[in-house]
């Protein structure tokens, strides 16, 4: 365990820690009306637009196909309009956001599905305004799945931050590839797996404790 | 109260088929009356969700006009619909109550859609919950509940905002006997106690035998027969009518094979329990065998109905005397059943 420099451990770790909730904010900021968008457009639900979901559904599509590594470098000159710099914790975070945004939307998209039509229905039928009626009826009832997907989408953006340290975003991932891989220090490598490993565990376990406090099925 | 005046509602053609689309209800003239409970019964596909849909506006007719409490509901602006389903409640077969909200939250749901101050939301919700019987059960889920008492979480979230109008969607459908029973009881007392006009729809001749005032049968899109419960059920006019009675009294006995004039008696309220049949046997020395019958009550009048051969005597002065005491007297035709 000679190599091990905590300093430098702790550093990358708060990074990892700013990355992933800095992100996570914007992620669902952004991904949630994106999917509730998404969903009240499509097919037979109440603000029907074929077109405007085609649009919407199309560039959810191209983000999502875009491997993660080839955005954060096809983003840069966008990162720099954004944020003043493509490098660092501040330049890993419009890719990230960028990547997840559009996936946590879908799975967003998926839990409003879920929902009984019939008390959707119902909330009409008892006098509701569409605002109403999404805000009081449908993200309520689907609380429980959108939290699901919200940490689903949490651990996604921990594996995204490995990859940041293409810009120089530090984090424990790129401490992993830096000193654990390009320089042979194994017992690195695995101070950093077992601390992601930790963080995955941790989100996991609060998102699960969420969803049961907010589920009464 | 309600009016649908040659209503029709046809439901688009679905994008790659062909054709003019599905025909839901064709020309549907009703009218419902102030305080009564009124019966729509139809097979599954008969366009019975269309036709009560229609009276809240969550279906729009083709054709026609469906008007309520004076109001042309296809006429009313977002505003106005809104008003309008404030006074026309709506329960639901499967109870459609929000899983995510306890029952006291569901209850006061459409309180707060209307925007009414927190104190007097928490005074209605707790004379709702101790009408419907369910204060002890204000902070529970609705999974935590019994069909029963779900679908009477779902009548006090109908009655928050103090409708004249009850929209029952197959309410008891998914209900067991006893329970039905239970449910039926609060919906009639609610017509009793409040004076609420009802409309309920089901497949079930029971259900409208309980309740209701009046029932219209509705085949395919079309009212086929409206009347009163009592002469629907003991003389249904229609085969689509006699094929609900029949549903809910089981089949007679065949008879077909018989010899002598086979007659179907009706007996209503006080005369079902007079020994009418004894009395013109020996007077008139006819012999019957029964072929059939039942003994029921529609909601509070009993009545009874058996279908005779008679043999032997003077078969017509029998008839004569069962209609002198109040009986009606219709032949039975091969092949009708009772």
């Amino acid at each position: 365990m000679n190599n091990i420099d905590w300093a430098e451990i702790g550093q990358a770790t708060f990074d990892t820690l700013t990355m992933l909730g800095g992100s996570m904010l914007l992620t669902v900021a952004l991904g949630l009306p994106l999917g509730v968008i998404l969903f009240l457009t499509g097919k037979g639900q109440m603000l029907e637009n074929r077109v405007a979901n085609g649009a919407l559904s199309l560039l959810v599509n191209i983000l999502r196909s875009v491997p993660f590594v080839i955005l954060l470098i096809v983003m840069i000159p966008l990162t720099v309009a954004l944020v003043g710099t493509s490098l660092g914790v501040q330049g890993a975070i419009p890719p990230l956001v960028a990547g997840a945004a559009p996936f946590f939307a879908r799975l967003v998209e998926t839990a409003l599905r879920e929902v009984d039509r019939g008390v959707i229905e119902a909330s009409f039928a008892m006098g509701a305004k569409r605002r109403q009626v999404v805000l009081g009826a449908l993200l309520p009832e689907a609380m429980p799945g959108i939290i699901a997907a919200a940490t689903v989408t949490a651990i996604a953006l921990v594996s995204y931050t490995a990859m940041a340290g293409v810009v120089g975003a530090g984090g424990l991932g790129d401490l992993a590839i830096r000193f654990g891989y390009q320089r042979f220090q194994t017992d690195v490598m695995v101070v950093t797996v077992v601390l992601l490993l930790i963080l995955v565990q941790v989100l996991q376990m609060v998102g699960d404790t969420v969803v049961r406090r907010v589920s009464h099925r | 109260m309600i009016a649908f005046e040659a209503v029709s509602k046809t439901y688009a053609p679905k994008a790659n088929a062909k054709g003019d689309g599905h025909a839901a209800l064709s020309e549907v003239s009703l009218s419902v009356q102030a305080g009564e409970v009124f019966g729509v019964i139809g097979a599954s596909g008969a366009g019975k969700s269309t036709l009560i849909r229609l009276i809240n506006g969550l279906e729009k007719p083709t054709d026609g006009r469906v008007v309520v409490d004076g109001d042309d509901v296809a006429a009313l602006g977002v505003e106005g619909l809104r008003a309008l389903r404030r006074r026309v409640g709506m329960i639901f077969q499967h109870f459609n109550l929000l899983s995510s909200k306890s029952v006291a939250d569901n209850v006061a749901f459409p309180l707060k859609l209307a925007g009414r101050p927190a104190a007097e939301v928490k005074a209605r919700t707790a004379e709702l919950l101790a009408r419907v019987g369910l204060s002890d059960h204000a902070t529970k889920y609705p999974a935590q509940l019994s069909g029963g008492q779900k679908q009477r979480v779902g009548i006090a979230r109908a009655l928050a905002t103090g409708p004249r109008i009850l929209l029952c969607d197959e309410a008891t459908s998914a209900l067991d006997p006893e329970t039905t029973e239970q449910i039926l009881d609060l919906v009639s007392g609610l017509n009793r106690e409040l004076g609420l006009t009802i409309v309920l729809i089901t497949h079930e001749m029971d259900v409208v035998r309980r309740v209701c005032d009046r029932v219209a049968v509705l085949e395919a899109g079309r009212v086929v027969e409206t009347g009163a419960v009592e002469d629907v059920f003991l003389h249904p006019a229609s085969a689509t009518a006699r094929r609900f009675v029949r549903e809910a009294d089981g089949e007679p006995a065949a008879g077909a094979l018989l010899a002598g004039r086979v007659v179907r008696l009706t007996f209503k309220g006080e005369a079902t329990y007079k020994p009418v049949l004894g009395e013109v046997a020996r007077a008139t020395g006819v012999d019957y065998s029964i072929l059939g019958g039942r003994i029921h009550r529609l909601r509070e009048t009993p009545y009874g109905q058996l279908t005779l051969a008679l043999t032997g005597g003077d078969v017509d002065a029998a008839i004569a005397r069962f209609q002198a005491e109040g009986v009606r007297v219709d032949p039975v035709l091969a092949g009708e059943g009772a």
